[in-house]
């Protein structure tokens, strides 16, 4: 048994929100108070009742939501394009002009939302009246689609022409002016419930979503998620198990204001911004394993151990640290562990039992220093190697490394030459003659650089490196 | 202390006089009292907090470079490692990797299939992995030779019930985390097709994922139909915290660099942000003006900027912090469906159903 717990399914939904969002930014610009000033408009000879001009719908759309020309105008046109309002002079074309050309609302029985999907049999009455009206009304898209229909739907083609006639003789009764705004209002509906191939579509969308599923298996989970979360902390409170509001919020200010200088879109970057200038020179010098590494980069190992272990310059300084300490081995042990735990799964059993024999038996090479129960764990978890198995011993090594060894590090004359050798690139002067465009080069596709280290013997994954310039062969 | 749930629990038979109406009611009230208890810790809001943080000056972005070539909407993009290489995917079944400094073309790959959704660059730039309507995620090693032709060395790896959304490798070329309209996120081996570990938890379709930055690198948030954000732990497959603020489908979701919260985009027009340690949304971003679903987010590198991509052609650009709009970025002439950060912060791309791709810088 499958009860749908979401609204509708199909392509609709996605439309939903943004419709109803829509509307109502549309009621209020026709409310009596807040909302635009209308009146009649001429059309030709004929007046039309509560029109506004396309400059009304901008200024209004400015002053309510305190935005800009350029953004007002693309909310209404696109108020237009989604047929809420329709263009009262060259009704084809679907856009908003802010100057006075004259545009009205739409009514609610057209509504895009209101009469989705439109019915063959709508159309086909359409059409014909139009074809009935005036020989030559339709155009090219519209003839092809009348032909379509009449093919289609023959059997109740007697039906079509009589209510199209009917319609007709109908509105012949109105008032000339209300006949106007009903085949305007008529017709904007169609063009955008069937528009001009080729033109913008509003029922273009996406793959079909919200395909329902199971709701009882998903309630089922849902409340043991709930009991689990309540019930896993003592009093109920679940206080003691996430950090009050202030400190989190303080530490993402923190965050950013730690790593503002090195934010390109935020700080510019040194010597240029390869995408302005087109000058790549801010790549090559800071390329995975260059000679001497900007300064900006040095201090950021300093930030976190993960920047420095995730920067293969900083790592590579680490472990020269790490050696010289006589401690290289605990590096080596979590980069094995990282090996194994992102590897291939053909690969697991060979990588612990190489782990086991390199790191952690008896008498072992480059034996690392684990407490003993994290030491009986692992060894017993390795009767039946899995990825994971390494997990416990890997976290030890990373937190001992992270609270002893890293702090040391950075305190160290290793890292404090480093950071004075560290170069500071000038930054370009912007050029003269701004117009004059750099040629761009090319750099070596990652895949021909892995490919070649490959070929001769070293390691795969090395990092692409954009040192010379120069075209791919 | 904490107790793990067995995925065979949660498909138990419950006892026959608890109806389903029983069970809504049930969650509904324990749902509740759990936003009770998080409301609890509520005693500031960000903005507030952030007032004293200086103001953002004048920001200007454009366009630096526009790749042309896909004949249909872009429906994806992913930056390779090396900050100027990326990887697209379109509704027409067409896979590119372009050289987006260049704006030169290097690979092309035709999928069998149409609505090519999710596409991924691998870490070594050696590969890319992309799906659509298949139900699956195939890998492609990158061959330079120009005469050979990619899809003879396709590797088929993941198999869903039901379109893949998102997928994205993990830390090695070995590894792909996949999410789908079945409702399911795997991690499956590259090598093997093996299936890893599955995480079932979502109501409805699941429309994207992002990987944790963390040091334990353990876990992932998806979002959904459903309109919940989750966590997931990778390695138990259990989901170890949920989010449900949002009104409508969640159509993108990206961690904030440090890993301590993330952002949502959904096709309620708005864009959230989760802190993972307080547990709760603490920050809304929306304004009255933008009445179209937001459909791909990322943060800059400090995390100081949110970029949203929209359905309604147009780009914000979010101060994280205090909440406003620093700027509106005009440009794309249809949604706006992929937009993504360079890794090096330099630049964001954006990918849209207009056919093209732009830098900004």
């Amino acid at each position: 048994m499958t009860i749908s717990t979401l609204t509708r399914g199909g392509a609709q939904r996605e439309q939903q929100h943004c419709l109803r969002k829509m509307e109502r930014v549309i009621i209020a610009m026709q409310d009596p108070d807040i909302g635009l000033k209308m009146r009649n408009q001429r059309l030709l000879i004929t007046v039309i009742p509560h029109a506004m001009t396309g400059n009304d719908i901008m200024e209004w759309l400015i002053q309510k939501y305190n935005i800009t020309d350029e953004e007002a105008g693309h909310l209404g046109g696109l108020l237009v394009q989604y047929g809420y309002i329709y263009p009262l002079k060259e009704p084809r074309s679907l856009i908003l002009r802010s100057d006075d050309s004259p545009y009205r609302f739409q009514t609610p029985y057209f509504w895009t939302s209101s009469r989705w999907p439109a019915s063959e049999l709508d159309y086909a009455i359409y059409l014909a009246k139009k074809n009935i009206r005036k020989q030559g009304e339709l155009v090219d898209y519209e003839k092809q689609n009348y032909n379509l229909l009449h093919k289609r739907i023959n059997h109740t083609w007697d039906f079509v022409v009589m209510q199209a006639r009917e319609q007709i003789r109908a509105s012949k009764q109105r008032r000339k002016a209300d006949r106007i705004v009903l085949e305007c209002q008529e017709q904007a509906y169609w063009l955008v419930n069937k528009p001009c191939p080729g033109a913008f579509d509003v029922f273009d969308l996406g793959p079909e979503r919200c395909n329902v599923l199971n709701s009882r298996v998903i309630l089922n989970s849902s409340l043991l998620f709930f009991l689990l979360r309540i019930s896993s902390v003592p009093n109920n409170s679940l206080s003691s198990h996430f950090l009050l509001s202030l400190s989190c919020v303080c530490s993402f200010m923190k965050f950013c204001d730690q790593y503002h200088q090195h934010d390109p879109i935020m700080s510019g970057c040194l010597p240029s911004n390869p995408w302005i200038s087109d000058d790549t020179t801010h790549w090559t010098i800071n390329t995975d394993l260059v000679g001497t590494p900007t300064r900006l980069r040095v201090e950021r190992w300093s930030f976190s151990f993960m920047e420095l272990l995730n920067d293969c310059l900083g790592r590579r300084e680490f472990m020269t640290y790490l050696e010289k300490e006589f401690s290289g081995e605990n590096l080596c042990f979590w980069e094995a562990c990282e090996d194994l735990r992102h590897g291939e799964s053909s690969k697991i059993i060979l990588k612990v039992e190489e782990v086991y024999k390199t790191f952690l038996s008896p008498g072992a090479a480059r034996w690392v220093n684990i407490d003993s129960k994290t030491m009986e764990r692992t060894l017993e978890g390795i009767k039946q190697p899995h990825r994971f198995v390494m997990d416990d011993a890997q976290m030890h090594i990373y937190f001992l490394m992270k609270k002893d060894s890293y702090p040391r590090y950075l305190k160290s004359d290793l890292y404090k030459n480093m950071l004075s050798k560290a170069i500071v690139p000038q930054e370009t002067k912007k050029s003269v003659f701004p117009f004059m465009r750099r040629q761009r080069h090319s750099s070596p596709s990652p895949a021909m650089v892995s490919q070649a280290t490959e070929d001769n013997g070293k390691a795969k994954g090395a990092g692409p490196a954009a040192t010379n310039s120069g075209t791919l062969s | 202390m904490r107790f793990s749930i067995s995925p065979e629990m949660a498909t138990q038979e419950v006892q026959p006089n608890e109806t389903l109406s029983n069970l809504k009611a049930e969650s509904d009230t324990l749902k509740t009292k759990l936003e009770d208890e998080r409301a609890k810790l509520h005693d500031v809001e960000l903005h507030q907090v952030a007032e004293k943080v200086d103001g953002l000056g004048q920001f200007i972005m454009k366009t630096r470079r526009t790749l042309k070539g896909h004949g249909n909407k872009v429906l994806c993009m992913d930056w390779c490692k090396d900050k100027r290489r990326i990887v697209s995917s379109s509704q027409d079944g067409k896979v590119i990797v372009w050289d987006a400094f260049t704006t030169n073309k290097e690979h092309a790959v035709t999928m069998p299939c149409t609505w090519v959704m999710a596409c991924a660059y691998a870490p070594s730039g050696c590969a890319v992995a992309c799906g659509g309507l298949d139900n699956k995620c195939s890998v492609y090693p990158l061959s330079l030779d120009k005469n050979e032709n990619l899809a003879a060395k396709k590797k088929s790896v993941a198999m869903h019930t039901n379109y893949l959304s998102a997928c994205s490798f993990t830390n090695s070329d070995m590894q792909i985390l996949t999410s789908s309209g079945d409702g399911t996120c795997a991690l499956w081996d590259v090598e093997s097709g093996q299936l890893l570990q599955s995480f079932h938890g979502h109501a409805a379709d699941v429309l994207c994922l992002d990987l944790a930055p963390s040091e334990t690198g353990n876990t992932f948030i998806s979002g959904g139909c459903d309109k919940k954000a989750n966590v997931w732990d990778m390695r138990s497959g259990q989901c170890i915290q949920s989010f449900e603020t949002h009104e409508s489908d969640i159509n993108s979701v990206r961690y904030y660099p440090s890993g301590d919260a993330f952002a949502s985009g959904s096709d309620d027009a708005t864009c959230r942000l989760y802190d993972l340690r307080a547990d709760r949304e603490v920050a809304i971003y929306s304004k009255e003006s933008i009445i179209f679903g937001a459909s791909s987010v990322d943060f800059s590198l400090s995390g100081r900027l949110l970029f949203g991509g929209y359905n309604d052609y147009t780009i914000n650009v979010w101060d994280v912090l205090k909440g406003t709009r620093v700027s509106i970025l005009f440009g794309h002439e249809n949604r706006v469906s992929a937009l993504r950060v360079s890794p090096d912060g330099t630049a964001f791309c954006s990918g849209s159903w207009d056919h093209t791709l732009r830098v900004w810088a």
